[in-house]
């Protein structure tokens, strides 16, 4: 097992009346991976902070590069590379300017890691005097990730990166993450978007400021602990209704142009459900069994 | 060292690129200044004046011409005694009126002081002032054109005394030109660094900041420095601008003019960033330069009413006015043209200020985000 | 001929040299849930904002309730209705005042909005919320009652501007449903969207280029013509041409 890089233990952030994290516990390895993955409101934005130092928990201890943000703070600082989920760099400066000012902010300089950030240096080079306010959402987060790890940290946080970016931009984002990896840095990344979880090492899913679940991905649609059933017809409205009026029925939600569909537990029972449907005479009916996807283990944990 | 610089670097890239905000820095000023210029100089055209002529003789009669030569003031009637001059004031007919002593001729080829009294309508005392100063230096120019005519050695004294009607402390109201001046400069001073750091919280850069091992000390410094050098240029221009538009003289060193309006400046963007630190937002920030700092500064600093005239606390209120200490160096500077030794104290209360605020600022900096 | 209700012909915007919408033409029917895909930046909120009469085309033409929107912008933002994920609701406000706010804009009669006020706190389950403020309620029931206030006097179009952004899975399946609802009772619902499994719930979807409207048919049909698994994959496959 390699170096824990980030260990937080029974954190608790409450705002007034509002529990915004409970009882949050998780631990990061060096050179891994890791995904808070959850809806807004479920709390990433406050567990980022608490790592980043920026604000206190009410209670729970936190770690990160091996030293505490609430006693440590300059130490933390200078070993962490964060990002924050809106886009935060100086819109009226240019690309080059920006690198440049945080380079000097960390005391480095492009060239001195430029082996770190090359591959994702190259890609916005040629955007190197537009201001970054004139550059489109993907560009600017890769300007961002560019200026979080000019100074070689050890610990990268990411707060929603790929929120509002368009899928080719956050394909490509991810892919620069993977390649993080190798180099040894801890990455933290929150996403509202389910598909993304695949591509961590291990995440943490993530519902009203708790954690429902720490595991690798595969292993959580593994655990998934129902048969998951997909459907569709020609007319999906229709079927996803009669499908939740189905006696034996769990639950039924459209998953792009599938309908995933579970029974009870003990009422699995593919072909009743047939005969069902067709007595309702709907066209092109296909039924098949499938692998369930995170967004299925979060729906199911979270009712 | 160097992130200090590379913070200062990033600070005038911002300023370059916001041609608005350079804009209103430095026109807004100009614009107001200009405004309170050509208002008052309206105010001193063709003013109506009265005339008490007790001693109606040649000297009398030649005052009166140079008095009405200039367009300054016109001529609005006779009156026989002077206490008539309230009715006429009242009536609106005249502004002002210069009263003869009796014997104002014999005394005045006799080598004595001639006795003048100038009643002035004080109802608005900057315009009472500006007439003030206008009348006295008629007179003066007058008699000392005689003099030197007649080749006198010794310049004839002549002290004429005035009485304002309806305002008569008006022991202050010389400053409102200066005032004006030291006001509209602290504003727009501490606006730009408590604008600039309000809106890094706004646009969320200062997260990003706040995460870095950046010290308190270093973006304070680094927002201070950049606008140090815009404000000194701004007070250069309000300056000269006083100088072109209102005929305010520099009688004394302008080396020490530009130290000390330096000094000043440093004051007005450590209370910027000062008050930015309480503030989350640039509406917020704009909220406190306006009633913090504008109307304070206007009421209590002296220029307006007469801080002898205020109740205890509100004097007490007003030592924490920098404008106040500024405005009394700025007139012994420009106005009297005396040197450091009659204005340290106040020297030395603006450097303990600009000290202290800095101070504050970076004790009070949160190194957290608010919550 | 299909009753259209959004047609746009060679509509464009330009801000000075940069074409942000460059001549796109399309059809939207009546009662069709039209999706309108793209990139950021690639120009949908400009052509959105056209649509629905917020920004001046610099060339071209759109109809959109059967009015155009060069001439008649005020009788086009009276028949649609609008919700953005960023902007909907007074959050400072109650639930009921939001209502009756958004329904006295549209200058309906205090008795109409009444009467629906009823039936649409009746259809959300929201009765006994009626008084609380909207900032206190939870997300996704925010954005249930955003997209009812929406449709509140009745549009012949909504525009969903992101709607289902950073909201939980089940939330937004439920917001899903809602849409299919309306649009079963004839609603034209046209929605932007980044979440691409959203994409396969329209009748037809629109994917916009830097400007330029580069495919525009029925997802199954997308997914055909480009042969991809999933519109995630057309989606790519276009982006990268």
């Amino acid at each position: 097992m390699g170096k824990i890089n980030v260990k937080a233990e029974g954190l608790e952030k409450n705002y007034g009346k509002v529990q915004a994290v409970r009882s949050v516990s998780f631990e990061v390895e060096e050179g891994e991976l890791f995904g808070l993955i959850g809806p807004d409101g479920a709390g990433k934005t406050s567990i980022f902070r608490m790592l980043a130092s920026l604000i206190l928990p009410d209670s729970g201890t936190v770690r990160v590069a091996g030293f505490d943000p609430v006693k440590q703070y300059q130490d933390v600082r200078r070993r962490i590379g964060y990002m924050p989920g809106r886009f935060s760099l100086y819109q009226d400066l240019s690309v080059e300017e920006n690198v440049q000012f945080f380079a000097s902010v960390f005391g480095t300089s492009l060239s001195e890691n430029y082996e770190l950030v090359a591959d994702i240096y190259r890609q916005i080079e040629p955007f190197r005097d537009r201001k970054a306010g004139a550059l489109s959402g993907g560009m600017k987060q890769k300007l961002a990730l560019c200026c979080a790890l000019i100074h070689k940290p050890e610990v990268l946080l990411l707060d929603e990166p790929t929120t509002g970016v368009d899928p080719v931009s956050r394909k490509e984002f991810w892919q620069m993450l993977k390649r993080l990896k190798t180099k040894g840095i801890s990455v933290v990344v929150s996403t509202p978007y389910m598909d993304e979880a695949g591509l961590c090492d291990r995440i943490a899913l993530i519902q009203k400021g708790k954690i429902l679940r720490i595991d690798a991905p595969e292993r959580i649609s593994e655990s998934f602990p129902f048969g998951l059933w997909l459907l569709r017809a020609r007319e999906m409205f229709a079927l996803l209704t009669s499908l939740r009026k189905y006696p034996h029925a769990q639950s039924a939600y459209s998953f792009g142009e599938d309908i995933h569909f579970v029974f009870q537990k003990g009422k699995e029972n593919p072909e009743a459900l047939k005969e069902y449907l067709q007595g309702l005479a709907f066209k092109d009916l296909e039924i098949r069994e499938g692998k369930p996807t995170i967004e299925d283990c979060f729906m199911a944990m979270d009712s | 060292m160097k992130r200090l610089l590379a913070f200062i670097q990033k600070e005038v890239w911002h300023i370059l690129r916001d041609f608005r905000t350079l804009v209103v820095v430095f026109g807004l000023p100009v614009i107001q200044v200009l405004i309170f210029g050509f208002a008052i100089r309206n105010e001193v055209e063709n003013v109506p004046v009265v005339f008490c002529d007790k001693s109606g003789d040649a000297v009398t009669q030649a005052v009166i011409s140079k008095v009405l030569a200039g367009g300054n003031f016109v001529y609005a009637g006779n009156i026989s005694r002077e206490e008539a001059a309230v009715e006429v004031f009242r009536r609106g007919e005249a502004k002002a009126a210069v009263v003869f002593g009796s014997d104002f001729g014999k005394r005045y080829h006799g080598g004595e002081s001639p006795q003048v009294q100038f009643l002035i309508d004080a109802s608005d005392p900057n315009t009472a002032t500006t007439i003030r100063n206008y009348l006295t230096g008629i007179l003066k120019g007058f008699l000392k054109q005689k003099q030197e005519e007649k080749g006198l050695q010794n310049p004839m004294l002549m002290v004429p005394e005035v009485r304002m009607l309806y305002n008569e402390s008006l022991s202050s109201a010389k400053l409102f030109v200066p005032g004006i001046l030291v006001v509209i400069l602290l504003v727009v001073s501490a606006m730009i660094t408590s604008l600039s750091l309000t809106r890094e919280k706004e646009i969320g850069t200062m997260e990003v900041l706040l995460a870095s091992p950046l010290r308190p000390w270093t973006i304070i410094l680094g927002k201070l420095a950049p606008y140090l050098l815009i404000s000194f240029f701004n007070a250069c221009v309000i300056l000269a601008l006083g100088f072109v538009v209102f005929n305010v003289p520099v009688k004394g060193s302008l080396g020490l003019l530009f130290a000390e309006s330096l000094l000043f400046v440093l004051v007005a963007l450590a209370l910027g960033v000062f008050l930015s630190t309480t503030s989350r937002s640039q509406q917020e920030a704009l909220m406190k330069s306006l009633f913090a700092l504008l109307m304070p500064s206007i009421l209590l600093s002296g220029f307006l009413f007469p801080i002898a005239n205020m109740p205890l606390p509100l004097q007490a209120l007003s030592t924490l006015m920098p404008a106040r200490w500024f405005i009394v160096i700025l007139r012994a500077i420009m106005l009297q043209g005396t040197g450091i030794e009659a204005f340290w104290q106040e020297t030395l209360i603006l450097a303990a200020m600009a000290v202290l605020l800095v101070a504050a600022s970076i004790k009070k900096f949160k190194i957290r985000l608010e919550e | 001929m299909a009753d259209y209700v959004i047609q746009a012909e060679s509509l464009s915007k330009h801000f000075g040299k940069f074409k942000a919408v460059d001549s796109i033409s399309f059809e939207v029917k009546a009662g069709e849930i039209f999706g309108f895909l793209g990139a950021n930046g690639a120009g949908k909120t400009t052509a959105m904002r056209m649509l629905t009469g917020l920004s001046y085309p610099t060339s071209g033409q759109a109809k959109v309730a059967g009015f155009d929107v060069r001439k008649h912008p005020e009788d086009i933002r009276r028949n649609i209705g609008y919700m953005s994920q960023k902007f909907s609701l007074y959050e400072d406000l109650t639930v009921r005042e939001n209502i009756r706010f958004f329904g006295g804009i549209y200058r309906m009669s205090d008795a109409a909005i009444e009467r629906k006020c009823r039936e649409l706190l009746r259809g959300l389950q929201l009765e006994s919320e009626a008084g609380q403020l909207v900032g206190s309620l939870p997300l996704g029931w925010k954005q249930k009652l955003a997209f009812s206030v929406a449709v509140f006097h009745d549009p012949k179009i909504v525009f969903l501007d992101e709607p289902t952004g950073g909201v939980d899975p089940v939330t937004r399946r439920l917001f899903w449903d809602m849409i299919y609802q309306k649009a079963s009772g004839g609603l034209t619902v046209f929605v932007t969207t980044h979440y691409m499994d959203e994409a396969e719930y329209c009748d037809r979807v629109s994917i916009m280029v830097d400007g330029r409207i580069e495919a525009l048919d029925s997802p199954k049909a997308l997914k055909k013509k480009y042969s991809s698994q999933t519109m995630d994959e057309v989606f790519l496959k276009l982006a990268r041409q």
